[in-house]
């Protein structure tokens, strides 16, 4: 996708003149989409994916601006190189969107996701729970004697890596935000 | 100016301050307070329609015909349901209308009232735009926005859902802003880089084609001006898609017909074998590039299109333009005239000397006959006999509806009314009688198939009640034609519900409505027949039979490429495979 070479900043306005490479491979982009905060504006946006057929692996939507009525739509998707394309192209026709940012493409880009794990065990177990939350930096929130929920904040595969460990330990429910994305830099 | 106004009074005003002058509606009780209103001024002429499907498309033929934005008015819930076949027509052929769909009252959304639906919702994919109004000062603001939002950018249909509590309210009205909502402004300019690029390609083409659609009418008669101007400047052929007719004149030098799955033999070829092919205003319909990996395959393309999510969606562009058919083809033509209007002339005619020879192959004979007509035959005499007219043409969906394209020619944009995305059976009726509200001088003629024209058959009482003249020119071959027709290709003509049972008798049912009808059977009375119809004055059902089994040639099997051509019944032996016949 380095051959996209879409200027950092730049938004669905003025990716339309882009000349995709059209590989088959599936790839995986962080979206940020910038809209009105109006009613119906986020069944608009997943209407869009259902509706054609598109995928999302997460989805996270909050005001970001009260007086100026914005929100912040952040998407992971995957698809082809094409299908990517698309994607933005019609989240830009949608009227109340403002601004479409591929941060996969738009140069580097912070992602982090907050997740809750309650960890249910007693004896090692429980010892070994607390042990690995220290090392990933989870913070207990919340304990009784026989269980913790943890709170995790990292990259999506943090987080993933560390419920993977807390399964044989007694993982009984987790509870994910999706992921929040932000370009680095000025 | 500002003033305060109850909301039902505002929908009113700001349909006058937008320009309108016709509304197709059909009251119910959550749309009372705008009846109200409509009834106690004479600016806006409501017509009253039997259905709210036909209200929607006449909507969209008035749009079509005239260019500006068509207005449907409906009632809650069931109202509004019956919308959606309208709107999502309008959408898939970028038109441009403004739906107003009355709401039970804000107190009692999401309670299941009578008449309830989740009209915003149901019409969220079938709309370019939607709005709920849930304030009286709101309202004013939004119907204006709603009008912007229809007609700039890539037209399309917008609903406004006003729950009736909003409409009896009293708010503060505003006057539309010029230039419209700040929030919604599409590219209309071209890049002018990519535009050299093009013009460039252009001078040294060996063998470049235009290929044209309904975005050189949706951009206004100038569009199609320049492009007439730089078509015949450059000498080069031009094709267009269904929804494109009538943008460059049929009797033009370098016309080359419709393309596409039922489009002419040299058009698709000539689209097969170019080298430079430029998009204005079209997008790769799958009825258009048959197989993909198979179309064009030799050629630079170039496309303009003001959607930028219409450009390599299907097909991947080597000179994407981004804006207005009008304002890009002006700055075409402006640099193509200042780099000394160079176009590689030795090769153009070249080109044009292989085009003929395909053009040879006359690919819409038919077996003519003395005894039966046949439909082509129908729509020769048809185009003969009202060529110079000041004609507009709408259709139904189906076989009809491809000969027409085939046969008749159209020298002016929005002349031609068709349902080209959806295929919407039953479009035709409901759409003449918008474009007669629209032009009722004019003549207005649907060109029909039995089985679509039922459809809708309901709207000839609104035909008769404001005295349309619309001529249904119906070609009634007891069949769901195209049905039948890829049965025949694709099942092992095995004729599933593909035939008309019981139909009525068309002139019987002229007369119930209160027109005028009549039948014709035989080739040689056709052209008194349809001259009876042109000169009656009021609406007229031609009940023409035509021939059972006549097969839509050329076509282009689905799954094949342009070159894959079927030219007639000979052809058709084993030509889909397995592969084609999942495709629809």
């Amino acid at each position: 996708m380095a051959a996209l070479n879409i200027k950092k900043g730049s938004n669905s306005h003025s990716a339309y003149n882009l000349r995709p490479n059209f590989s088959d491979v599936i790839e995986k982009h962080t979206l940020a989409v910038v809209v009105d905060n109006e009613a119906g504006v986020l069944a608009r946006v997943i209407g869009l994916f259902s509706g054609r057929g598109y995928n999302i692996d997460s989805l996270t939507v909050a005001e970001i601006d009260h007086a100026g009525h914005r929100s912040r739509i952040t998407i992971c998707t995957t698809g082809t190189p094409q299908v990517i394309e698309q994607i933005k192209a019609q989240l830009g026709r949608i009227v109340p969107v403002h601004e479409v940012h591929d941060l996969t493409v738009e140069g580097p880009s912070v992602e982090r996701e907050l997740a809750l794990l309650k960890v249910a065990g007693e004896g090692e177990k429980r010892v070994e729970a607390l042990r690995l939350a220290d090392i990933f930096r989870a913070s207990v929130v919340d304990s009784t004697l026989k269980s913790f929920v943890f709170e995790i904040t990292g990259t999506p595969d943090k987080i993933d890596a560390f419920a993977d460990l807390m399964r044989p330990l007694g993982l009984v429910e987790v509870a994910r935000t999706g992921v929040a994305a932000l370009s680095r830099g000025a | 100016m500002t003033r305060q106004m109850t909301g039902a009074k505002m929908v009113v005003q700001a349909l006058k301050d937008q320009g309108v002058d016709t509304v197709f509606g059909y009251p119910g009780g959550a749309v009372l307070p705008i009846y109200d209103e409509i009834f106690q001024q004479n600016d806006i002429k409501h017509v009253l329609v039997r259905h709210e499907q036909g209200a929607v498309h006449m909507a969209e033929g008035y749009a079509r015909s005239t260019g500006k934005p068509g207005v449907a008015l409906v009632t809650s819930g069931p109202g509004a349901t019956n919308a959606v076949t309208g709107l999502t027509d309008a959408l898939m052929d970028s038109i441009p209308i403004i739906v107003l769909t009355g709401q039970v009252p804000t107190f009692m959304i999401g309670s299941d009232a009578f008449q309830e639906a989740d009209t915003v919702g149901i019409t969220r994919p079938c709309t370019k735009h939607n709005w709920l109004v849930k304030d009286t000062n709101a309202l004013a603001a939004t119907l204006h926005e709603a009008f912007h939002v229809a007609t700039s950018g890539r037209p399309g249909p917008v609903l406004i859902d006003i729950p009736k509590d909003v409409q009896f309210a009293t708010g503060t009205y505003q006057a539309p802003v010029k230039g419209g909502s700040k929030r919604y402004k599409p590219q209309v300019k071209g890049d002018l880089d990519a535009i050299t690029e093009l013009v460039a390609a252009l001078e040294t083409a060996k063998r470049p084609v235009f290929y044209t659609g309904g975005g050189v009418i949706n951009s206004g008669k100038a569009a199609s001006q320049l492009l007439r101007e730089f078509v015949d400047a450059t000498g080069i052929p031009i094709t267009s898609t269904l929804m494109g007719l009538g943008s460059y004149p049929a009797s033009g030098a370098n016309w080359l017909g419709m393309l596409g799955m039922h489009g002419l033999y040299e058009a698709n070829l000539a689209m097969h074998g170019c080298d430079l092919l430029i998009n204005i205003g079209a997008r790769f319909d799958d009825r258009i590039t048959g197989r993909l990996d198979a179309f064009s395959p030799h050629s630079k393309k170039a496309h303009i299109d003001i959607d930028p999510s219409s450009i390599n969606k299907v097909v991947r562009v080597d000179i994407p333009i981004v804006g207005d058919v009008g304002h890009v083809l002006e700055d075409l033509l402006k640099v193509w005239k200042s780099r000394g209007r160079k176009v590689n002339r030795e090769a153009i005619a070249k080109w044009w000397t292989q085009i003929n020879e395909w053009k040879k192959v006359n690919c819409l004979s038919y077996k003519g006959s003395e005894t039966t007509i046949k439909p082509q035959y129908a729509l020769q005499r048809l185009e003969e006999l009202t060529k110079g007219m000041d004609r507009y043409v709408t259709t139904e969906v189906g076989q009809h509806q491809m000969w027409a394209a085939q046969f008749l020619g159209f020298e002016d944009p929005n002349r031609w009314m068709t349902s080209g995305g959806l295929g919407t059976m039953g479009y035709g009726l409901p759409a003449s009688i918008g474009v007669q509200m629209a032009h009722p001088d004019a003549l207005v003629i649907n060109v029909a198939g039995e089985a679509s024209w039922l459809m809708n058959m309901q709207e000839m009482g609104t035909a008769v009640q404001y005295r349309a003249p619309v001529k249904q020119f119906i070609l009634n071959n007891e069949r769901l034609g195209m049905v039948r027709q890829w049965q025949q290709l694709l099942h092992g003509e095995r004729y599933s519900q593909s035939w008309s049972e019981s139909l009525p008798d068309f002139v019987k049912l002229a007369e119930a409505f209160g027109c005028k009808g009549a039948k014709v059977d035989n080739p040689k009375d056709l052209d008194d027949a349809i001259m009876e119809m042109i000169k009656y004055e009021g609406p007229y059902i031609l009940d023409v039979l035509v021939e059972k089994h006549e097969n839509c040639f050329p076509m282009i099997p689905s799954g094949k490429a342009h070159n894959e051509m079927l030219l007639g019944d000979a052809d058709t032996q084993g030509a889909i495979g397995a592969k084609g016949a999942v495709l629809v």
